[in-house]
């Protein structure tokens, strides 16, 4: 049985419909994350989840209870904040007991269950301070043991790492990872952050419009994207205006250039498509075997350390590639002719 | 440069002096009770009289229960208005304002008029209801202070998220309020309580018509009897009104979670 499930859930907000028929159906332990950008309706959802706001139809179910009219204190459900939301008239160790005091358990239970948390999220002589002696990354670690100590059946992430600087978001979003595949604790992580999303879960609802757009697990979501909003959204895309040449044979026209693809193609001939490849797919020079081959001219090259960007003009249109940093590779000359393949298998061809 | 400062100086000394002359003139007349020396003689008979004590202790208890009333209803009000209804704080605060601009022997009248013995509630018919009228007449005349200053503070807190972060943590409405909302605006409500304490301490016009034995009244007929003892009330008067502003400041240094930057 699986440990969350949301039917149909919609939510307006007056005339406004901000989440459309979401379905979605998390297994124990699982981590999904609800990617898109700011108004999608992740936020919603979850909130919706919590308890927060009241959906306009549809269900929720946690483990096979509809707690869909239940109130947020009833829920058993553990949330993480942007804002850390740490109550700053309680020290570290009580905000952390804070929810076991709420549920009248022995003094000795709270503290052993306080100790141990403190443990987990690795502060364990903290306990005493208050939440404003605490850095960002401390205080989102404390309220991520808050969460967890009322042992609640779902954790619920809102963009827990958005307020922290950039090397901080990583360590602690992989600490938040491992914590819980160590405690198998079902998880929901709302963010806005790709990288963030692909790097940390189980699988990933890519949503636009209050509408979800692909599930799928993180490869899957990068490399299959089933809508343009989904290519373009997760990772950087190079888009080319192509026609279908040959459909059997899956040609397609950019410019001058064929491109045959591995499979045939569903448009008639004539018809015109976006053609898109990944950035890394896209490689400088002819490679063997039987590629694509574009010719363009160089038009900048940005170093980035470990990678070199290249963007191209070929066919009139501007594309981007990435290739390693190689220290006998000096980048490109700006403004020099170049060659640029690319194999078929790894072309996208995106419906409108 | 320096003629700019030499004005300040000048602005700030005028502005002392117009504000201590009177204090000093009073603390100097209040000291001359025994003819050709200084003494504490005008004190002695003030605190001597049993009305000076019974009058101020009736005050200090009105007081008292004026400021737990009043912070019964203004920080569940203005937490609810903040949280739920931000498009009526407008409106509550005109509300809390009005006390300012209606004069409290409007407000007394009207209180005798709606509750004396011949109406539904009658509570001008017995010395606890006029008690209880009188409490409820300060919590009104404190409203604008106690509202603004519990308002101020819920505003360097965000109410909405951790009302959530308790609720999640299974917290309902009465243990929010106790034990996150309550704790996190406790110097904001003390201040209130401390401004709303000398209020009610020097309040006159509603002791005096609702005829109850508070402080105030009593200082008018000490006045109008005596020369020196009217002096020595309002020294005295006026030192319990500053170490309750004292206090204020006291408590605000004293919160440890309150050093939080904001």
């Amino acid at each position: 049985m699986a440990s969350l499930e949301i039917e149909h859930l919609e939510k307006s907000f007056g005339a406004n419909r901000v989440v459309k028929d979401f379905n979605l159906s998390i297994e124990e332990g699982e981590f999904i994350s609800l990617l898109g950008p700011s108004g999608c309706g992740k936020t919603t959802v979850l909130r919706m989840v919590a308890g927060f706001e009241s959906p306009s139809g549809g269900a929720i179910r946690i483990g096979g209870q509809d707690v869909t009219h239940l109130g947020a204190n009833q829920r058993n459900i553990g949330m993480v904040f942007q804002a850390y939301a740490l109550f700053p008239n309680l020290t570290v160790a009580q905000n952390v007991g804070f929810g076991l005091r709420v549920a009248k358990r022995p003094r000795a239970e709270i503290k052993a269950r306080v100790t141990e948390m403190l443990e987990l999220i690795g502060l364990p002589d903290l306990g005493n301070r208050y939440p404003f002696q605490l850095s960002g990354g401390q205080q989102q670690r404390v309220a991520l043991a808050r969460a967890l100590a009322i042992q609640p059946r779902v954790l619920l992430l809102d963009e827990p790492l958005s307020a922290l600087d950039a090397k901080i978001r990583v360590s602690l979003r992989e600490e938040i990872r491992d914590i819980q595949r160590r405690l198998g604790i079902t998880t929901i992580f709302v963010t806005h952050d790709q990288e963030e999303a692909l790097s940390i879960s189980d699988r990933v609802v890519v949503m636009n419009g209050g509408v979800a757009e692909q599930i799928g697990a993180p490869f899957e979501i990068y490399n299959q994207p089933k809508t343009r909003f989904v290519a373009q959204f997760v990772g950087t895309l190079n888009a080319l205006e192509a026609e279908v040449a040959d459909p059997e044979r899956g040609a397609l026209r950019v410019g001058s250039t064929e491109v045959i693809l591995s499979e045939p193609v569903t448009a008639g001939q004539g018809t015109p498509v976006t053609l898109a490849a990944r950035p890394e797919v896209l490689a400088l020079g002819r490679r063997e075997g039987n590629d694509t081959v574009f010719t363009g001219r160089i038009v900048e090259t940005h170093f980035l350390g470990s990678i070199l960007r290249v963007r191209m003009e070929v066919e009139g249109q501007l594309i981007a590639l990435d290739t390693f940093n190689r220290p006998g590779n000096p980048p490109p000359k700006v403004g020099t002719e170049a060659e640029v393949s690319v194999a078929s298998r790894d072309l996208l061809v995106l419906a409108d | 440069m320096k003629s700019k400062k030499l004005w300040s100086w000048l602005a700030l000394a005028f502005g002392a002096l117009y504000f201590a002359l009177p204090l000093l003139g009073t603390l100097e007349f209040s000291l001359r009770a025994r003819r050709g020396v200084y003494s504490l003689d005008a004190y002695r008979s003030v605190l001597a009289d049993p009305q000076f004590r019974e009058t101020f202790s009736y005050s200090v208890v009105m007081a008292i229960f004026t400021i737990l009333v009043g912070a019964l209803i203004v920080v569940p009000t203005a937490y609810w208005v903040r949280l739920k209804l931000p498009h009526w704080r407008p409106v509550v605060e005109f509300i809390t304002l009005l006390p300012l601009v209606i004069p409290p022997i409007v407000i007394v009248f009207g209180y005798i008029r709606l509750y004396n013995t011949s109406s539904i509630l009658p509570l001008t018919g017995t010395t606890t209801g006029t008690n209880l009228l009188l409490m409820l007449g300060y919590a009104t005349l404190s409203l604008p202070y106690m509202y603004r200053a519990v308002d101020t503070g819920l505003r360097t807190i965000d109410v909405g998220t951790l009302t959530e972060a308790a609720q999640s943590l299974g917290a309902g409405w009465s243990t929010i309020l106790a034990r996150v909302i309550l704790p996190n605006v406790l110097v904001a409500v003390l201040s209130g309580a401390f401004i709303t304490f000398a209020i009610v301490i020097g309040e006159f016009v509603l002791a005096s018509l609702l005829n109850r034995p508070a402080f105030g009244p009593y200082m008018q007929l000490t006045g109008a009897n005596k020369a020196y003892e009217p002096a020595a009330l309002a020294v005295i008067a006026f030192s319990i009104t500053w170490i309750c502003m004292g206090l204020i400041q006291l408590v605000t240094r004293f919160s440890k979670h309150t050093n939080a930057k904001r």
